[in-house]
């Protein structure tokens, strides 16, 4: 069981025996008052989405999910298709059930496939990818934004905000549960 | 990790609200961190110590040095309240809770106010312009006074379509004012949102024309819950009987909880006051733009 102190964006929870992703999610607590967690889940069958606000007492299931690690082979159209590395049995996944996770799918990676009820639903990435930066602007110096970062794209598409100092051509290690920058990398 | 630049930010404000209140007379204190007696506060959970407690807010020594005799107090120090961790809240932040003796709920709101004024007058922030403005996601929140006052009721028949006291009854106003109520405040000027439900100000005095509120304010900016303040209950008996509502609730929900004894006992020396706490982080990431909290801490308690 987890508890609503458990809920944040990436957990997944069992409600009325079908398993849902938190795709969005939000810790408030107004002054004096008590502790809300707001959430936006998506079924990870039907694809529906709705939004939810959780308090502490709240309690949810986990859900039954069955795990294989599978690699990634390649996409074509809206398909992703991995392959059990030890069966070599190949099964696909659409754009829309591995939403942001397309963001640091490289071919050939391996990741762990979820299943529930024998159908594939889900993959699980590993924490931290390294990818390659395949365009990075300059830093515009005396930026008066308030920040200390530029935006780089990553082989996969993906853009995000990284220190000045990271040129193309550069890997970076990324977390993929925040999507957000750790360090450059030397391989 | 903090770029230098952010943590200059946090150094000059710190100096900045340190001027402020050493030019109005105000007295700096540092107060135990560490107690053997809590406020009971149903909504806030304590870290456990040893056989003491690490402080949620500095109210109860500030208070005692009210009755002490030190009738303008302010303090800048670290407060820690268990499970809380979010885009606006760290398990372990910083306040800035100030106190003045003879006032009420009042005269603090228009001190809040010169206060955030006189920081942005320092001008060096990145969030904001010439003319008195504070930029926050593409708009333009107005900073000149006179700020906004909005009761409680008026809010949430306004933004929620429903009498502050029902949605108490319906056990909904927090979830309201979170979802329905805050996202509208403070972005043409800041609002103060006062007179809450008595029930909801455990340590604020009753307000004379209507006694099922209480004089409690909040300051918003930007949609953004600042400080909270209070025309301070002084009467031990109420005080001692609003707790026990306080302690009833968090045995409720299954925590210990004891009657603050010793800071009752010296209620009755502390003269009227008006007191205030102020999220330091938060008017930091208002100052200096920043999306979430972690941003503008030198080190995040959550992540190392």
């Amino acid at each position: 069981m987890y508890s609503a102190s458990d809920l944040r964006k990436g957990l997944k929870v069992q409600i009325d025996g079908e398993p849902y992703i938190i795709i969005e999610f939000e810790f408030s607590k107004p002054g004096k008052g008590q502790a809300l967690y707001r959430t936006k889940m998506r079924n990870m069958i039907t694809g529906n989405q709705f939004t939810q606000t959780y308090r502490s007492n709240d309690k949810f299931e986990k859900p039954d999910l069955e795990e294989r690690t599978m690699q990634f082979l390649y996409s074509q159209d809206n398909e992703y298709h991995f392959m059990d590395t030890s069966s070599y049995e190949q099964i696909f996944l659409t754009r829309e059930q591995l939403g942001d996770n397309v963001n640091f799918l490289v071919d050939n990676m391996e990741v762990q496939v979820l299943f529930f009820d024998n159908r594939p639903i889900d993959i699980s990435l590993p924490i931290f990818v390294n990818l390659e930066v395949t365009r990075a602007d300059p830093w515009v110096k005396g930026d008066t934004s308030g920040t200390d970062t530029k935006p780089v794209t990553v082989e996969t598409g993906y853009r995000l905000q990284v220190p000045p100092f990271v040129n193309q051509g550069d890997r970076i290690q990324i977390d993929t549960r925040t999507g957000e920058y750790i360090t450059r990398v030397k391989e | 990790m903090l770029p230098p630049r952010r943590l200059q930010q946090r150094s000059r404000l710190l100096q900045a609200v340190r001027s402020f209140f050493l030019s109005r007379q105000y007295l700096e204190v540092d107060t135990p961190v560490l107690l053997s007696e809590l406020i009971p506060e149903s909504q806030i959970v304590p870290y456990r110590c040893e056989e003491r407690f690490l402080q949620t807010s500095p109210e109860l020594c500030m208070k005692l040095l009210l009755a002490r005799g030190c009738p303008r107090l302010f303090q800048i120090c670290h407060c820690f309240r268990k499970g809380e961790a979010g885009r606006y809240h760290r398990s372990e932040f910083t306040m800035l809770e100030w106190y003045h003796a003879g006032w009420g709920y009042g005269e603090l709101m228009a001190e809040v106010e010169e206060l955030v004024q006189a920081l942005a007058r320092e001008g060096d922030f990145p969030a904001l312009d010439d003319g008195g403005g504070l930029r926050r996601q593409g708009r333009q929140v107005d900073l000149q006074s006179p700020w906004e006052r909005l009761t409680v009721d008026e809010a949430f028949r306004r933004y929620a379509g429903i009498p502050a006291r029902a949605a108490l009854a319906d056990d909904r106003f927090d979830e309201l004012l979170v979802t329905r109520v805050e996202p509208h405040l403070g972005w043409q000027r800041p609002v103060f949102l006062c007179d809450y439900p008595v029930e909801l100000g455990s340590l604020a005095r009753r307000k004379a024309e209507d006694p099922q509120l209480a004089e409690r304010f909040e300051l918003y900016i930007a949609g953004i819950e600042l400080a909270n303040g209070f025309s301070e209950l002084t009467d031990p008996a109420e005080q001692e009987e609003r707790f026990a509502g306080e302690i009833r609730a968090i045995r409720a929900a299954g925590r210990p909880a004891a009657m603050p004894h010793r800071f009752l006992d010296t209620l009755a020396a502390m003269p009227e006051t008006a007191g205030i706490a102020l999220g330091f982080d938060r008017l930091l990431m208002l100052l200096s733009g920043a999306d979430r909290i972690a941003e503008v801490l030198a080190l995040d308690p959550e992540s190392w």
